[in-house]
């Protein structure tokens, strides 16, 4: 199973080096990693595999979004089934 | 493989424009709850209830938590309770409902549909029981909501049932006038109703139907008005073709979840709901859509042509997204759950007679309109009359939720709270029909051909 870790807000220092730590901390294996910086914008777009995390779905959603709270950052997490049944027949 | 621009678009949709599943409902039947002992019949009822949407909570949570997409509503509907009350009286009807309600608060739900009587033919025992219930069992209860169908293509139109109507409405919205005549707001009287809609007040659980089913209704004006704004001065073809792409992707997330909480709750999938529902929040109103059509204001000339492109390109587009559609499906045009709407009709450009023609287009009808509260009870009847003609003739769902709001007129408003909304209480002709209303009797079922 699949997961896409959204990522946006103001640039700084060590975003992709944070959210690695805390998707490599829990089991959450990156796939694929996409980011752009527009002016001060940040934007990234991460896939991870989750078949193998050590704490409950639900959790690693919660935790990952109060870690970009706390660095004025919007971090999303959703099942990519979402993605894959709203853009391809 | 997932590219950034879809990835985005979904997210965007979701944040900004509200998108969302507005409801999972759960379908009940309570055939097998009949007893003619009273205690054991409400027993049974409750017991079927909570036990089979024991879970139905906990996972509309998981689901919105997994795949990050809102799910508003969890909701149960029950085999229409006319038809399981047998020989009782309507003192135990309204003992049903109240069981439903701590059924319904038991479970967590914000609603629970299925008070319901059809009666388009004609009265059984239970049927009058049961309609003639309906204001106490509104008043003393608040997560109920009730329906009755009084008219049909195939059967026509039962004028007694239209009479009846108009006078439990008015008694509905007495019963419950400390609370804004509020009662009236989970009352809805339908022509052509459909056995399987998820959307409350209307929902129940119809006779053909599983012993239990998934239902999902889906949501998303706010999606739909951005991608007109987006498209700009593009013709009607190329509008058409935004609004069915956009509608194909909407229902998509509606089958994904629909077949998910079928799935994990172990119940088979009944139907995707491909509606247009609004909320009173901005960015979420069918109004506000068919005005970024091009229309100054909701309800001036143009509007229904506008509405029925919209409500027309919605199904093409949600048909192909989900394997099986049913419901209400289309755009629904509730007045106080919409801010566009709210606001036409506050600018005086939207009336009464003109919501009418909209109705003839477009889902379901006459919805969550606030009326002065000494509207006569034939005016209601009238309303009724007209709207059903406009369901029966044209082979499609009508209905009528009017609230005559207790001791306000025209110039006021009324606020319900959450997603009931607020509206302005509108100026309504109130020449009698009476004579023509208590004439009772059916009007017999439309012809099928000469066709004009």
């Amino acid at each position: 199973m699949k997961a896409v870790i959204s990522v946006t807000g103001k640039d700084n220092v060590g975003i992709i080096a944070g959210v690695s730590a805390y998707c490599a901390d829990r089991g959450a294996n990156i796939i694929d990693i996409t980011q752009s910086v527009l002016q001060e914008y940040f934007a990234m777009i991460m896939l991870t595999e989750i078949d193998k995390l050590t704490v409950p779905f639900s959790d690693f959603v919660d935790g990952l979004s109060a870690f970009g709270k706390e660095r004025g950052l919007e971090i999303h997490t959703m099942h990519e089934d979402i993605f894959n049944t709203m853009h391809h027949i | 493989m997932l590219n950034t621009a879809d990835i985005l678009e979904t997210i965007n949709m979701i944040r900004q424009e509200n998108l969302d599943i507005r409801t999972i409902t759960m379908g009940i039947s309570l055939f097998d709850c009949v007893s003619d002992d009273k205690k054991r019949f409400l027993t049974n009822v409750y017991d079927k209830v909570t036990s089979t949407a024991r879970d139905l909570v906990k996972t509309g949570e998981q689901i919105e938590k997994e795949y990050g997409i809102p799910i508003v509503n969890k909701r149960v509907s029950v085999t229409p309770v006319s038809l399981i009350g047998g020989n009782h009286t309507g003192e135990t009807y309204v003992e049903t409902a109240k069981t439903l309600d701590k059924a319904a608060k038991e479970l967590g739900i914000n609603f629970i549909g299925g008070y319901s009587a059809l009666v388009e033919k004609g009265f059984t025992r239970g049927s009058t029981e049961l309609i003639n219930s309906i204001p106490e069992a509104l008043a003393c209860t608040e997560r109920v909501c009730s329906s009755v169908n009084v008219a049909s293509t195939k059967s026509g139109t039962n004028m007694d049932a239209v009479n009846l109507m108009g006078r439990i409405i008015k008694k509905t919205a007495f019963l419950t006038k400390e609370n804004d005549s509020i009662g009236c707001a989970k009352l809805v009287v339908f022509a052509n109703v459909p056995q399987d809609n998820p959307f409350m007040a209307g929902a129940f659980h119809g006779v053909g139907e599983n012993e239990c089913a998934i239902n999902v209704g889906v949501s998303g004006p706010g999606v739909v008005a951005s991608a007109i704004k987006r498209a700009g001065d593009v013709d009607m073809s190329a509008l058409a073709d935004i609004i069915k792409t956009t509608a194909f992707k909407i229902t998509r997330v509606g089958q994904l979840v629909a077949s998910e909480a079928s799935k994990r709750l172990g119940v088979p999938f009944g139907i995707v709901d491909l509606s247009l529902a609004p909320t009173p929040a901005i960015g979420d109103s069918v109004a506000r859509i068919l005005e970024e059509m091009g229309l100054e204001t909701c309800g001036c000339h143009g509007t229904t042509a506008a509405l029925a492109m919209l409500n027309d390109a919605v199904k093409k587009g949600g048909v192909m997204a989900s394997s099986h559609v049913g419901g209400l499906s289309g755009a629904f045009i509730p007045v106080s759950e919409d801010e566009g709407m709210i606001h036409a009709i506050e600018s005086g450009c939207l009336t009464l007679e003109k919501l009418e023609a909209m109705t003839a287009v477009c889902s379901v009808g006459l919805d969550m309109i606030a009326i002065p509260g000494e509207t006569d009870e034939a005016v209601i009847s009238g309303i009724i009359a007209d709207e059903t003609a406009i369901g029966v003739q044209n082979t499609k769902t009508t209905a009528v939720r009017v609230i005559p709001v207790w001791g306000k007129g025209p110039g006021e408003s009324v606020s319900f709270g959450g997603l009931l909304g607020y509206a302005p209480i509108a100026d309504i002709n109130m020449t009698s029909p009476l004579r023509f209303i208590s004439r009772g009797g059916r009007i017999p079922a439309p012809i099928h051909s000469l066709k004009n």
